[in-house]
């Protein structure tokens, strides 16, 4: 991991989200569904955020400004700079056969980099409205579901499937395929280990996403 | 000027060089038995600093002195272990079994159920099982924090940390329930300092116990004013979650501000505060 201040390149808003894209510097991007803790300005704590994009000289993060972190970053303007900390954590697996990914709402972050990385396979993404639907633009090869349908209802048999998206969703998808890569969430101070925050209940014992996750196997 | 991490502010097996950063490393408290913890939500950000409820989650005593110990030993840096309990025995049981290591009382996580004897009844204890160096760490709660240092002086320890957390509530933005799963949280960042720095001053008023100050440090300046009201070492806590590079930026700007002080090193500035206080009045 590495910490650098970036400057902010572009601020897109893609339906309710916001793409910010940044300066990469001397950052490595990790592998997808790995992760960085990106400086919210005003704020006491980073935020973690999956990579959405990797260029040979930017990094791009999808954010959803639910609370005041992700406010005060969807704020930014090209020209501000913020500090970033990572790659962090671990990303899914990509020795894959049959890849499906599969995002719900703000889950679509990591997909695009991901799909790229797998040669642009078929995604299933599944979101709450035609506006929040415009994010799977970012995907390609990508069919979507809206509310009241669920992903879970348009899942076809027989693939690997990878997922990012809401707890309910990646709950759905752990019981119908047992072999399911999926990225979780949880609320993090530090993303690297420090602060024991993000505990979350893997195989019966606590434990910390930033280290054992954010992808999780399903079972 | 010796620059430590707050217990429970780093773990030294995920960030080996941000521990090797330090001049000593305080490991996270440990108990007799295995803890998980609470269960999530744990932490909660507030305006002007962080809540958290982790629950003092710790592999236990035995696999701490077994597995994990021997592994920090190899980072080159002094290492000093925080010992928890309920109560002064499994404490006292906890100092006798390290070796070659500074201990750090917790005598105040606000997440947990206390042990029933007092702070210098716990030191005492630990006191008579012990010869390794004691520092007892206090609450800032406490009505007369300098109070407590001189009862644990007299039990025996040989310096103070100052401060643990002080208690706090976050409500979530949508329920109005609290944001914690335990209700309360341990309060830390940068709306701890003011807080912290009163209870160094009294306690180095009152005692001549080296004291490592800790609250809501982020500056090589919130160093300096720890160091003036009698701090002689310093320790780091939120700041490390949001900045694992904050211990040489904080180094090189405590250093700049002591030359631009007319100070030769930090320690020249100790407790200065209180000459300065005693001009003024």
């Amino acid at each position: 991991m590495r910490r650098e201040a970036l400057e902010v390149v572009a601020n897109e808003g893609i339906g309710p989200y916001h793409l910010i894209r940044v300066k990469r510097g001397a950052l490595h991007p990790g592998d997808p569904g790995q992760f960085f803790m990106l400086e919210a300005p005003g704020r006491v704590l980073p935020r973690p955020m999956s990579v959405c994009f990797a260029h040979a000289s930017e990094l791009a993060f999808l954010i959803d400004p639910i609370g005041p972190g992700t406010r005060a970053l969807c704020e930014l303007r090209p020209g501000d700079a913020i500090h970033l900390l990572g790659p962090l954590g671990n990303g899914w697996r990509l020795d894959v056969e049959r890849p499906l990914l599969v995002g719900g709402g703000i889950g679509v972050a990591p997909l695009p980099y991901l799909s790229e990385r797998l040669g642009r396979p078929p995604a299933l993404l599944g979101f709450r409205s035609e506006w929040h639907a415009e994010a799977a633009a970012l995907v390609p090869n990508a069919e979507v579901v809206l509310e009241p349908t669920y992903v879970t209802e348009a899942l076809p048999g027989g693939y690997d499937v990878l997922a990012c998206g809401p707890e309910p969703m990646l709950e759905a998808l752990r019981a119908l395929v047992p072999d399911a890569q999926l990225a979780w969430e949880a609320p993090m101070a530090c993303g690297y280990g420090a602060c024991y925050g993000c505990a979350v209940e893997v195989d019966g014992v606590l434990e910390r996403l930033c280290v054992k996750g954010p992808v999780l196997a399903a079972a | 000027m010796l620059l430590l991490n707050a217990s429970g502010c780093l773990d030294a097996m995920t960030a080996p060089p941000v521990a090797r950063s330090l001049d000593a490393y305080v490991t996270k408290t440990i108990t007799p038995l295995p803890r998980e913890g609470n269960p999530p939500v744990r932490i909660a950000e507030t305006e002007h600093g962080m809540l958290n409820a982790i629950g003092l989650a710790n592999p236990g005593r035995d696999r701490f002195l077994v597995t994990v110990l021997p592994r920090l030993r190899e980072l080159g840096v002094p290492i000093w272990v925080s010992v928890g309990g309920f109560s002064a025995a499994e404490y006292a049981e906890t100092c006798a079994a390290l070796e070659g290591v500074t201990i750090e009382l917790n005598l105040s996580c606000p997440n947990v159920d206390e042990a029933p004897e007092s702070a210098a009844e716990i030191v005492s204890a630990c006191r008579a099982a012990t010869a390794l160096p004691l520092y007892a760490k206090l609450s800032p709660a406490a009505w007369d924090v300098a109070e407590s240092a001189r009862a644990v002086e007299a039990a025996g320890a040989d310096g103070l940390s100052l401060v643990n957390t002080i208690r706090g509530l976050a409500l979530d933005d949508r329920t109005l329930a609290p944001t914690l799963a335990r209700g309360t949280g341990g309060y830390s960042g940068p709306a701890l300092k003011p807080i912290a720095l009163a209870a160094v001053y009294a306690c180095a008023h009152a005692t001549a116990l080296p004291i490592v100050g800790m609250g809501g440090v982020r500056s090589g300046r919130d160093a300096l004013d720890l160091i003036a009201a009698g701090a002689s070492a310093v320790a780091l806590g939120t700041i490390l979650f949001a900045d694992p590079d904050a211990p040489a930026r904080v180094r090189s700007e405590l250093d700049a501000e002591c030359s631009a002080r007319g100070y030769a090193a930090p320690s020249d500035a100790r407790a200065i505060a209180h000459e300065a206080h005693a001009h003024a009045s």
